[in-house]
């Protein structure tokens, strides 16, 4: 790998990290799992001057679930860390489940579930996890932190609103109003694809009832698709074969696929549906053995 | 006592593999490991553009970058005669373009610089100016009246035609189908794919000024080969030239032809007095060096009410990119195709084939396959698959049908193939079982009725193996055999040299074990060398399968040499007459009394310490083997599948691999190349392609494009043998490292054409992508051809 010439920052705080980036005006880009800046650098579609790499944080290197059920994930949380976590698992079923999904094996060693967020990749899974568990990054600059919505963080594809001199210091996901369920689906072509077209459900369950639905797509938009508006149809109802088939098709209507050597339009959308249909159907199935 | 052959690690010993030891350590010596002393680095620069005119190049801001010592450009290279050199087909490939570039990633120009990273820079800063021309991507295209001359820098090339061939008997053919009661039809696209080996080509140029040698380390299958051709074309006297090839990242055939980079690499050391390293970058390799494939089938099938088939038409139309480099016996336009329905009795058939040149990478190597033999079976399972089908008739029943059987041989084919044994039968019979063919009609009926798709694909084959001979088989004249030395050394220990070259087979672990075989001396005991032209004896080098049936025959013909004189020496230290000794494995005996022996060792140190008089020291020989014919392995494969009716994703439940190649040397790697072959296929038949969009671009430039299946998704193979040793190989052996690739993608395509087969789909061109699959199931229309590459909404 020949990339550009670089120079390189492994700074120990938060605090120098962010004196780093605010000194180098833009030029310099925040290095964290590497798994989506080394190979563009690689290819010379990135050059950056000046690599900051947060690697060396340890006090960002944490995930954990508070007693009311928030979760929280360090800018150097590993997607692998996530795997085969039994508080994750409790916690966010969808985390569980995408985290598997993710890369390869050992992309997830190294790749971070924040540094996937900030990068916005279309077709990334865990900026559509995110966007469907409706939580928000916590952004450290000069002036401090700020908490960033996950809605107006990923603005569209590759795009963040971090300030140059901003690092995204840890995700959070909020306790959930119930019992929280979930699951993840995505097509690839082969491990380590990234999704022709996947699924992210969450759903936060007071007994039977809807109370709260997330669902987001990857893969079938020039951006993280978020279909949290047709998943609220079904917030304060049960599950039914009726609602879930009338969501599945609403959330179909809002992907924006293009026909591409992985499928037409109209094959990714119908792989959309299927997809909310068997989450959503697994979990009415899953509910109705345990009651 | 006899030796325990499999003790000694001798014929059928799974011996562990000696190359292993140092690639699981990471001690392997690839070129890239090589570093000579004040050696500088290439690096090229690649056109952007699939067809255009140069108007100019500006090479000025890459020398103002410090550490860069030279950039080569196409008008350079032709002040010296080397803008073109001469493909493996008797076409001519630019080495730096001087006119046009023909393809996307054609070589423009040159850096050499202190380290890569300056040379990477430095081609950044070259400036080259393109008059952008049509461009054409696909053999319908250059076969339009009008469309843009490629190869305009041709004379006598008035289109983009680089062939019209033909084989066969047309009128006998003509006859059958005239004849016949059902006429079965079959069109298919294989599509391009690319070897792609761990390792990507490069070189390490060392012209030495003083001693006038040069030398250079470089990435071939075929080092003998390279050194003839650097020897005509840079007109380097012979012996001054040494061509090394060091430890092999995998070959699959794309490390057989000569590239731009290894000659620019000569030519710059020559300059800069100094060795010169290129190494390839994944893309670089990808978009121009030699592919594999990308032929479109048609035919028919002529056939009685009853199944028999009585004749075979063929057509190919194959896209040869920019330069007709296929790497193939000179004899042949498109390798050996007309192998096709080898293991079939089909009395007559007749292939015409027309080859195009496209604004695509040249190559047309044998990617892991005996010259377009991967094409020719394809078509030929699929068309059988066909046929079967518009007859009514159970598939195996219909190979079992006309399958030449066991008492036929030797069997010439209706295009002149001599087939000279096997056991097709016993073979398909063994894959059925296992596969649970019996049952599996009533199994499907009921899936279906459930909602499943269940599909059962079949794939029996034999192919040719092993050119030469050497009347028939040369490249670029220079005759199709091979060679073997082997030097016995005064403790009995030895090195065997061969002209093969290795490159994942195993060969310093298989050929130790012929010797074994032949003379007793144990497998450990020999070391192997290949690669380096000024050590080995000459040899055509390692694809097409051909080592084991060529280079593997002289091991074993030069240690029967070594056992003859060792013979005579046994004698005199026996003090009996030459006609009284026995040989059992390891020893010579006298025959009256077989305690009285001497050991293969023994006679090696009398070869040195006391030998008969008038008989000359020493215990060594060589061998030039020419094979008498191909060698014919036969395959029966059987996949199955389930395929998911709303999302058109494919399962493989099960694969059965039954493969007869003969004598196996060592099983366990008999084993892995099948193995490896097999996941080759499952990758061809779901997600291994390279395309084109209509400027040119390819698509399949890197691996999140180009996609291997990982050990994740390749399924589980079940792996039976059958052995009918090949009658004319000194040991019996065949040839395997390619029946999987060859014989593989047509199981599983017939698995999911049987699955959807209910719908009325015919075919369904690889990839079997889900989203074509899908198509397929819910259109019941075939699909045909590449996927679009277009995007759109
Ligand atoms: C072979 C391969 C397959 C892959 N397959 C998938 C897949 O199937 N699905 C998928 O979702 N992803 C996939 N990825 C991408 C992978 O998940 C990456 O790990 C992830 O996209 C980026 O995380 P990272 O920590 O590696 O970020 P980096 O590569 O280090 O950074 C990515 C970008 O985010 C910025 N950044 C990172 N962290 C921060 C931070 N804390 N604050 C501010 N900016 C930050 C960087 O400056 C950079 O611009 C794949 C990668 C590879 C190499």
């Amino acid at each position: 790998m020949y990339p550009s010439r670089f120079g390189y920052e492994l700074p120990k705080t938060v605090e120098e990290a962010v004196a780093l980036l605010d000194a180098h005006g833009g030029e310099a880009k925040v290095l964290a799992g590497g798994q989506s800046l080394v190979p563009m650098m690689r290819l010379r579609f990135a050059a950056p001057e000046m690599l900051i790499d947060i690697n060396g944080i340890e006090a960002l290197h944490y995930n954990r679930v508070d007693a009311d059920g928030t979760v929280h994930i360090g800018a150097l949380c590993r997607h692998e860390e996530l795997e085969d976590n039994p508080a994750i698992a409790k916690a966010i079923p969808t985390i569980a489940a995408a985290a598997p999904l993710v890369a390869d094996p050992i992309v997830r060693t190294r790749g971070t579930f924040v540094g996937s967020v900030c990068h916005a990749d279309p077709q990334g899974d865990w900026a559509a996890t995110m966007t469907a568990l409706g939580g928000h990054i916590v952004a450290q600059g000069p002036k401090g932190k700020r908490d960033i919505p996950i809605a107006d963080f990923v603005i569209g594809p590759f795009q963040n609103t971090l300030a140059f001199n901003e690092i995204a210091i840890e995700a959070v996901i909020p306790a959930p109003k119930g019992v929280r369920v979930g699951n993840y689906l995505k097509l690839e072509r082969r491990v380590g694809d990234f999704a022709t077209a996947s699924v992210a459900v969450s759903l936060d369950m007071k007994g039977d009832t809807v109370a709260y639905a997330g669902i987001a797509l990857a893969g079938v938009g020039g951006r993280t698709i978020n279909a949290n508006a047709a998943a609220s149809a079904l917030v304060g109802k049960k599950l039914t074969a009726e609602n879930i088939a009338s969501v599945a098709a609403a959330v179909a209507a809002v992907a924006e696929p293009r026909t591409d050597h992985r499928g037409s339009a109209d094959y990714k959308r119908q792989i959309v549906k299927t997809f909310v249909e068997r989450i959503l159907t697994g979990l009415l199935n899953t509910s109705q053995k345990a009651a | 006592m006899a030796l325990d052959e499999i003790k000694i690690g001798g014929l059928g010993a799974s011996r562990r593999r000696v190359e292993d030891n140092r690639f699981i350590r990471g001690k392997g010596n690839y070129v890239d490991d090589i570093v000579l002393p004040g050696m500088l680095h290439m690096e090229l620069l690649r056109s952007p553009v699939a067809h255009a005119r140069i108007k100019s190049i500006d090479v000025s801001k890459a020398y103002d970058i410090p550490g860069v010592r030279l950039v080569l450009t196409g008008e350079m290279m032709a002040a010296r005669n080397l803008a073109w050199m001469p493909t493996l087909s008797y076409d001519t490939q630019a080495v730096l373009a001087t006119d046009k570039v023909r393809f996307q990633g054609q070589e423009v120009a040159a850096v050499i610089a202190d380290d890569p990273y300056i040379a990477k820079d430095a081609c950044q800063a070259i400036v080259v100016e393109y008059e952008q021309l049509p461009v054409i991507v696909n053999p319908f295209q250059a076969m339009e009246s009008g469309s843009e001359v490629i190869r305009d820098d041709k004379e006598n090339q008035p289109g983009n035609k680089i062939f019209d061939w033909e084989i066969g008997d047309k009128a006998a053919t003509d006859k059958a189908f005239a004849e016949a009661d059902v006429i079965s039809k079959m069109e298919l696209h294989y599509p391009r794919s690319h070897p792609s080996p761990m390792e990507t080509c490069g070189s390490i140029a060392d012209f030495n000024r003083a001693t006038g040698k040069l030398t250079v380390y470089m990435t071939s299958q075929a080092p003998h080969i390279v050194r003839a051709a650097v020897a005509m074309v840079a007109e380097l006297p012979e012996h001054m030239i040494r061509i090394v090839s060091p430890d092999l990242g995998g070959g699959f055939g794309n490390k057989v032809p000569i590239y731009p980079g290894y000659v620019i690499s000569i030519l710059a050391s020559i300059l800069t007095e100094v060795p010169v390293k290129w190494i390839e970058d994944k893309t670089g390799n990808l978009i121009s060096t030699g592919f594999g494939r990308d032929v479109y089938l048609q035919g028919e099938m002529a056939l009685r009410k009853d199944g028999k088939m009585l004749g075979m038409r063929m057509k190919t139309i194959s896209d040869h990119g920019a330069f007709y480099a296929d790497a193939q016996p000179s004899k042949f336009k498109i390798g050996l195709m007309h192998s096709a329905f080898a293991c079939y009795d089909v009395p007559a058939a007749h292939l015409e084939s027309v080859g195009y040149y496209t604004n695509k990478a040249p190559g047309g190597v044998a990617y892991r396959c005996s010259f377009r033999v991967t094409e020719a079976m394809f078509f030929q399972e699929r068309m059988v698959h066909a046929a079967a089908n518009d007859l009514g008739m159970d598939q195996a029943e219909f190979r079992r049908m006309n399958l030449v059987k066991d008492d036929m041989f030797p069997y010439r084919t209706a295009f002149g193939f001599l087939t000279d044994s096997g056991q097709y039968g016993k073979c398909l019979d063994i894959g059925m079982k296992a596969i649970g063919y019996d049952n599996y009609k009533a199994e499907q009926a009921e899936a279906r009725s459930r909602g499943k798709l269940l599909g059962i694909g079949i794939s029996t084959m034999t192919e040719p193996l092993g050119a030469g001979n050497s009347r028939e088989y040369d490249i670029l004249g220079i005759k199709m055999f091979d060679s073997a030395e082997l030097r016995v050394h005064m403790t009995g220990k030895a090195i065997l040299r061969t002209g093969a070259m290795n490159q994942g087979q195993g060969h310093q672990t298989t050929w130790a074990q012929i010797v074994a075989h032949e003379l007793g001396i144990p497998a450990d005991d020999v070391t192997v060398e290949e690669g380096d032209t000024d050590t080995a004896p000459f040899g055509m080098g390692t694809y097409a399968s051909r080592s084991t049936p060529v280079a593997g025959a002289a091991v074993a013909m030069v240690a029967r040499k070594i056992r003859a004189k060792a013979r005579k020496i046994a004698a005199h230290l026996l003090e009996v007459s030459e006609e009284d000794i026995e040989w059992e494995l390891g020893r010579f005996y006298v025959r009256s009394n077989k305690e009285r022996g001497v050991t293969i060792q023994d006679c090696a140190l009398a070869a040195y310490s006391n030998m008969p008089d008038g008989m000359e020291p020493g215990l060594e020989n060589n061998a030039y083997y020419d094979p008498p014919n191909l060698t014919w392995p036969f395959a029966a494969y059987f996949v199955k599948v389930e395929v998911d009716a709303e999302t058109g994703v494919w399962d493989v439940l099960k694969v059965v691999a039954v493969d007869d190649c003969g004598v196996r040397i060592n099983p366990m790697v008999v084993e892995g190349q099948i193995m490896g072959g097999l996941t080759e296929a499952y990758a061809m038949a779901s997600m291994q392609y390279q395309t084109y969009d209509d400027e040119g671009n390819c698509i399949g430039s890197n691996y999140m494009d180009y996609l291997l299946p990982t050990a994740w998704e390749t399924p589980g193979f079940e792996l039976h043998e059958v052995v009918t040793p090949c009658p004319h190989h000194p040991i019996g052996a065949k040839g395997v490292g390619e029946c999987a690739t060859v014989a593989g993608p047509a199981a599983f395509v017939n698995a999911v054409v049987d699955a959807l087969g209910h719908l009325g789909v015919r075919n369904i061109d690889m990839p079997m992508m889900p989203n074509r699959v899908y198509e397929a199931l819910t259109t019941g229309k075939d699909i045909s051809g590449m996927p679009p590459v277009k995007m759109g909404d």
